[in-house]
C-alpha cells in the first residue's frame, strides 16, 4: 500500500470504515510526517500527545457513522480550541489557553475529528504571505524561501506538505483562495453567515468566513459539510438547509451560464494566467457550460474599499487587547501607560498600521469621508455581483494575479502586498461563496488557481463546476520531499 | 491629504499604542502611500448610493435573557495576566 499521508482525506475516511486503516495508524502517520517538518514551520502549537490518546478512544469505541471518523487535522491558529493554546500568530495571546471551543472546531470533533495541532498564520489573519506572524514565516513546501500565502499559510504548507490530510482557514479578503493558489491546494471561502464565527479570533467582523483547505474538490464538500452549521452563539449565522454538499457533488455542468468579468484582465498580469483562464475556459465550454461575457465595472475600487472596511473593523474588535482580563501585559506607570506600551509591545508592525487605519477613518471628522464612502462603494460592489448574477449561474476568474513570491519579497512595501488580493476581496465584500482550485503552473513550476465565485449559498454549484473542472485538468503538484529532516 | 508626524501621534494617542519618534516616521510614510491607495474611491459619485453596512441585512434575532453559564469565574480569570483569585487586578486608577 502506498503511504498513509500520500492519502485524500475522503479515501482516508473510507479505509477506517472498512477498517482497512485505524485511527491510531492514521494519526501516527501524519504526525510522525509532522515531526519531519521544522524547516517550514507550519505549527504554531504541537498536539501531538493528546492527538495519539484520542485516536486511541477513537478505536477502543469506534463509531464509523461519523463523518471524519478518528482523522486527525492541524487547524489554523485562529480558531479557539478549548485548553490547546491559541495565539492568532500573536505575541499578545502568545500563552492564551482559551477555556471554549469554537463551533467549527467542535463541529469537527462532533465528527469525530481529531485535532494535532494549530497552524502558523498572519497576526490576527493580517497578511498574504505569512511573514507578519510573530512566531516566523512559513515555507511553501513547493520551493525553498518561497511564501505560501496567507493568511491562512501554515494552513495551506501543512496540506501541500501532507502533514495533515485537510485543514481549516479563515478569509477575511483571500486568506483561504490565495495560500490554496499558491500551493496547488483546494481552497473554498463559503457564503457569509454559512459556517460560524463562534471562537474564531476576529478581525473584520462583516468580512470574516471560515473554510476548508483540502487536496481535491471532494475532500472539500465532505469537510464543508462539517463545518457548516446555524448557530445561535453567532448572530450573523444564517438558518437555511444546508443539503448534503458530497452526496450532491457531480460533474455535469451542461447548460450552466459562466461568467467571465473583462475587468480581471488586470495589466502586468503574467501570460500564463492568461492562458490557463482560457483553458479553464475552454473546458466548461467542452463539458456542456455557456460562457457569457459580464461587467463588474467597479471591480478596481473593491481594495481601497477593504483597505477602510477591514481595518476600521479590525481597530474596534483588537481593542479588547488591553493587558487587562488576558494576553501580554506590560509595565506601565499607570494605567493608560500600561495599555499603550502592552499595545506597541504586544502588536506587530502590520497589525498596528491597520489598527491606526482604522482608528484614523472612524475617527471624528474623517468617519463621512473614508468610512461611510467605503461603506456606499461596497454596496455597488455587490450591486454588480447581482446585476451579474441576472446572466449567470457562476463567475469563472484567475484566483490570484501572480504565483506565490519569495520571502522577503514583498514586505517594505505594503500597497504591493494588498495587490494580492486584488481578484478576492471583492468576493468578500459581496459576501458571496468561492472556491479556488489549482489549475496549472507558472514558468517556475509554481501552481496556479481558478476561482470560481458563486451566488450566495449556493456552494454546491461552485463545488459541481470546480469538479468538472478538476476531472479535466489533471492538476499534479510538484513536490518533493527537500523540507524533510 | 497627508498624515504628518502630528497625526501619527493623535492616532497613536487614539490607539492606545505608543510609538516611538524614529517608528513614527516609517509609519507616516506607510500611511500615506495606503491612505493615497484608499483615495482612488474619490473617483466614485456615492451621493445617492446606500451605505452596505452588513452582508446580513436581517434583523437579528432577539433571544430569551437567560443566564447559560454557571460557575465560571475561574474559568474567566485563568488567562488573566494579574488577578487576586477574585477580581483582574491593573494599576492604581484612583488617588
Amino acid at each position: 500500500m502506498s503511504n498513509i499521508t500520500d492519502l485524500k482525506l475522503f479515501d482516508l475516511v473510507e479505509k477506517i470504515k472498512k477498517k482497512d486503516l485505524s485511527s491510531k495508524e492514521v494519526t501516527e502517520a501524519f504526525i510522525q510526517r509532522s515531526q519531519k517538518s521544522k524547516k517550514l514551520n507550519t505549527y504554531i502549537t504541537e498536539n501531538f500527545e493528546d492527538a495519539l490518546k484520542n485516536a486511541k478512544k477513537f478505536d477502543d469505541k469506534p463509531d464509523f457513522n461519523k463523518k471524519l471518523p478518528g482523522i486527525p487535522l492541524a487547524v489554523k491558529d485562529l480558531f479557539c480550541t478549548n485548553n490547546i493554546r491559541t495565539t492568532a500568530g500573536s505575541k499578545i495571546l502568545e500563552n492564551f489557553i482559551p477555556t471554549y471551543e469554537s463551533t467549527v472546531t467542535q463541529n469537527i470533533l462532533n465528527e469525530g475529528g481529531i485535532i494535532i495541532g494549530k497552524l502558523n498564520c498572519d497576526e490576527f489573519a493580517m497578511g498574504s504571505s505569512n511573514e507578519t506572524s510573530y512566531f516566523g514565516n512559513v515555507q511553501n513546501p513547493i520551493s525553498e524561501n518561497l511564501v505560501p500565502g496567507g493568511s491562512s499559510g501554515g494552513s495551506s504548507s501543512s496540506l501541500a506538505a501532507k502533514l495533515t490530510p485537510a485543514t481549516i482557514g479563515t478569509d477575511t479578503g483571500g486568506s483561504i483562495r490565495q495560500p490554496a493558489s499558491f500551493t496547488g491546494t483546494v481552497g473554498l471561502k463559503p457564503t457569509y453567515g454559512s459556517c460560524s464565527r463562534y471562537g474564531i479570533v476576529a478581525f473584520a467582523s462583516s468580512l470574516d468566513q471560515a473554510g476548508p483547505m483540502t487536496q481535491d474538490v471532494k475532500d472539500c464538500a465532505l469537510l464543508f459539510q462539517v463545518m457548516s452549521s446555524y448557530d445561535n452563539k453567532d448572530s450573523t449565522s444564517v438558518e437555511f438547509n444546508r443539503g448534503n454538499y458530497l452526496k450532491d457533488l457531480n460533474d455535469n455542468i451542461k447548460g450552466k451560464k459562466i461568467g467571465i468579468p473583462k475587468q480581471y484582465r488586470v495589466d502586468g498580469m503574467p501570460k500564463e494566467i492568461d492562458e490557463l483562464w482560457d483553458k479553464g475556459i475552454k473546458i466548461i465550454e467542452s463539458n456542456g457550460g455557456e460562457i457569457v461575457e459580464i461587467s463588474l465595472p467597479n471591480t478596481n475600487y473593491a481594495l481601497p474599499a477593504y483597505y477602510i472596511v477591514a481595518p476600521a473593523e479590525a481597530s474596534s474588535n483588537l481593542a479588547r487587547y488591553d493587558g487587562v482580563k488576558y494576553g501580554f501585559r506590560s509595565k506601565g506607570i499607570n494605567l493608560i501607560d500600561m495599555y499603550e506600551k502592552t499595545r506597541s509591545e504586544g502588536f506587530g508592525d502590520e497589525v498596528k498600521r491597520r489598527i491606526m487605519i482604522g482608528t484614523y477613518v472612524l475617527s471624528s471628522g474623517y468617519y463621512d469621508a473614508y468610512y461611510l464612502k467605503a461603506q456606499k462603494v461596497r454596496r455597488l460592489i455587490k450591486n454588480d455581483f447581482d446585476e451579474a448574477y441576472k446572466k449567470v449561474d457562476a463567475i469563472l476568474t484567475p484566483s490570484t494575479p501572480s504565483s506565490a513570491f519569495k520571502i522577503g519579497e514583498k514586505t517594505n512595501d505594503p500597497v504591493s502586498m494588498y495587490l494580492n488580493d486584488i481578484f478576492t476581496v471583492p468576493i468578500n465584500l459581496a459576501g458571496l461563496p468561492a472556491i479556488s482550485i489549482p489549475a496549472g503552473h507558472d514558468n517556475k513550476g509554481y501552481p496556479l488557481g481558478l476561482q470560481i465565485i458563486g451566488k450566495a449559498f449556493n456552494e454546491q454549484n461552485i463545488l459541481n463546476i470546480a469538479y468538472s473542472i478538476e476531472k479535466n485538468i489533471n492538476f499534479k503538484n510538484n513536490i518533493n520531499d527537500w523540507w524533510i529532516n | 491629504m497627508t498624515i504628518d508626524l502630528k497625526t501619527v501621534k493623535h492616532i497613536s494617542k487614539l490607539s492606545r499604542i505608543s510609538i516611538d519618534d524614529n517608528k513614527a516616521k516609517k509609519l507616516s510614510d506607510d500611511l500615506n502611500s495606503i491612505f493615497k491607495f484608499i483615495e482612488k474611491l474619490n473617483e466614485l459619485d456615492t451621493k445617492e448610493i446606500e451605505p452596505l453596512t452588513s452582508i446580513a441585512e436581517t434583523n437579528l434575532k432577539l433571544r430569551k435573557d437567560e443566564i447559560k453559564s454557571k460557575n465560571i469565574r475561574e474559568d474567566i480569570l485563568k488567562n488573566s495576566p494579574e488577578d487576586n483569585k477574585d477580581f483582574f487586578v491593573v494599576p492604581k486608577v484612583v488617588e
